[in-house]
């Protein structure tokens, strides 16, 4: 079996790919969790993620974190070449710890948030989200 | 040349194939759109007579969006493109030019003098020239103002048509096609109908027959253009509507037309004309 | 950066302890960084980083965004208040400009 110079290319790109850009990623997000909580235990309960099973565009993806309770939350789009979406700190005067916004997300791909509670226990969630990538002009 | 027929016809299969087999999506024509709680729109009408054989219904883009796109428009605050018509208010009251005027000093209030205009145009003037809402407006900068004229596809033009579109929301489009209009609106119906570009298709291969199939990612609409001037969320921006027929045309691979140019005067025509009925929903939101 | 304006939704009035919604909205185009011009040069990053909100001085969010925050930063969250008084937001751009703006609210 013969390979074209164009095949070989992608191939070449794509095992680069599998060989460094998705642990490299992982640990980015590792990472800032792991600054987030100082490597407490984390639990998986208290704290959603609302968003679009399918997004149309991923320009402009609304998303919603609350997690009743939480002093600060932090959300991470863990597909995006830079996975730091934004932290948000509750002060006295909110009325809830939820946050609506809009977020540009590269491909499908998890959004993950992980809040700080009052007790200073950790709680994380994640959410898939489909990005249609749309071809028309305009 | 045989490259060039080997490669039209590879992408005509390529096409033909993208639209007639992947997943076909039904619009969500159960949706209502009622914005700020209190304008209810009509987003799907009995389609004019002049379109008998080709559509039964004339249904909005808004139709054809998810539901979180669909949702942006139905609150002002949360709908990204005031933030634009905002900037067109504050030049609607903006002295420019040499002869010290602004849209208000002559036309007043934007809200009593510019409600219904969105409506009606594009539509022949008194010297017989089928002009857009963009011609008026330059028109007035360069005659009654002494400024200088906006290009048709600049941001402070697009913000403009955006705020004065806005004061036509809610009411039907109601474009003339008829008396000195009909040249124009029978040079935008062969437009439409004449197929384009390597991809050998026309507005209506896609807008006429396909719509609620998929072309590639895209959820085909009719391609009504009661919306327009509207908020694209892919560029995040205000997005005029010459400037989206010309991505069309260009996307079917041929030389596109000028905006702002006559074949896209007589196709806004023709277009808007499909319809007629259907609420002006400037400034929407769009994928 | 030019044509920056805020926009923001508060009920004129709220009760005592009860929280209310609170929508902000701001023009900018939160240029990422990452993308590159016609020219292949890359276009340096300048978005909004920072987004406070308070009352009569008392921290409602305090907000760090980043480039994957979409143009025109939408942000939308609760408050609650014992008093009248006024609302502050701020957003902190990239270059050094602050946007800010108040509105006030009675209890009702």
């Amino acid at each position: 079996m013969t390979y074209t110079r164009r095949e070989t290319l992608v191939i070449g790109a794509g095992g680069i790919a599998l060989l460094a850009g998705t642990p490299a990623m992982a640990s980015a997000v590792e990472e800032a969790i792991a600054a987030f909580t100082g490597g407490a235990e984390i639990g998986e309960s208290g704290i959603e993620i609302n968003a679009p099973e399918i997004a149309e565009n991923g320009n402009v993806v609304p998303i919603e974190v609350s997690a009743p309770g939480a002093e600060e939350i932090m959300v991470m789009a863990t597909g995006n070449p830079s996975p730091p979406v934004c932290r948000v700190s509750f002060g006295p005067a909110a009325g809830s710890s939820r946050l609506s916004t809009r977020i540009r997300l590269a491909k499908t791909q998890d959004v993950l948030a992980v809040a700080r509670m009052s007790d200073g226990s950790f709680v994380q969630t994640t959410r898939a989200v489909k990005v249609t990538i749309g071809g028309c002009g305009g | 040349m045989t490259f060039r027929a080997k490669k039209t016809a590879a992408l005509a299969i390529a096409m033909s194939f993208a639209i007639g087999n992947t997943a076909t999506a039904e619009p969500d024509l159960d949706a209502v759109l009622v914005i700020n709680d209190e304008l209810e729109m009509v987003t799907i009408t009995e389609a004019p007579a002049h379109l008998e054989g080709a559509l039964d219904q004339a249904i909005s883009g808004w139709h054809f969006r998810d539901a979180a796109t669909r949702r942006l428009e139905t609150d002002d605050f949360e709908n990204p493109a005031f933030l634009h018509v905002e900037q067109g208010l504050t030049a609607w009251e903006t002295v420019e030019g040499t002869e010290g005027e602004s849209c208000a000093s002559c036309h007043g209030s934007i809200e009593e003098s510019m409600k219904g205009l969105r409506a009606v145009l594009p539509k022949v003037n008194a010297d017989g020239e089928l002009w857009s809402m963009e011609n008026y407006i330059n028109d007035c900068r360069e005659n009654r103002m002494g400024a200088e004229a906006w290009g048709w596809n600049t941001a402070p033009m697009r913000d403009m048509t955006a705020a004065i579109a806005l004061q036509s929301r809610g009411m039907p489009v109601n474009v003339a096609i008829d008396g000195p209009a009909q040249p124009y609106w029978e040079q935008g119906k062969e437009l439409y109908y004449k197929r384009h570009g390597l991809l050998d298709l026309s507005c209506a291969s896609c807008h006429e027959e396909n719509n609620g199939n998929y072309i590639r990612a895209d959820h085909l609409s009719q391609g009504q253009i009661n919306g327009f001037p509207v908020y694209r969320l892919k560029q995040s921006n205000m997005i005029s509507l010459h400037n989206r027929f010309y991505g069309c045309v260009r996307d079917t691979r041929a030389e596109s037309y000028e905006r702002g140019g006559p074949e896209f005067r007589a196709l806004e025509l023709y277009v808007a004309s499909r319809g007629n009925g259907l609420s002006v929903e400037a400034p929407s939101v769009r994928n | 950066m030019a044509d920056v304006k805020p926009r923001v939704k508060i009920p004129s009035s709220a009760k005592a302890g009860e929280a209310f919604t609170v929508k902000t909205l701001i023009s900018h185009s939160m240029e990422s960084g990452l993308r590159k011009d016609g020219d292949g040069n890359p276009i340096p990053r300048q978005i909004i980083n920072r987004f406070t909100c308070e009352f009569n001085g008392t921290s409602v969010v305090d907000m760090a965004l980043e480039p994957a925050i979409s143009a025109n930063p939408y942000i939308e969250f609760d408050a609650q208040i014992d008093a009248a008084g006024e609302f502050t937001f701020t957003w902190y751009d990239d270059d050094g400009s602050v946007y800010t703006t108040s509105n006030g609210i009675e209890l009702a």
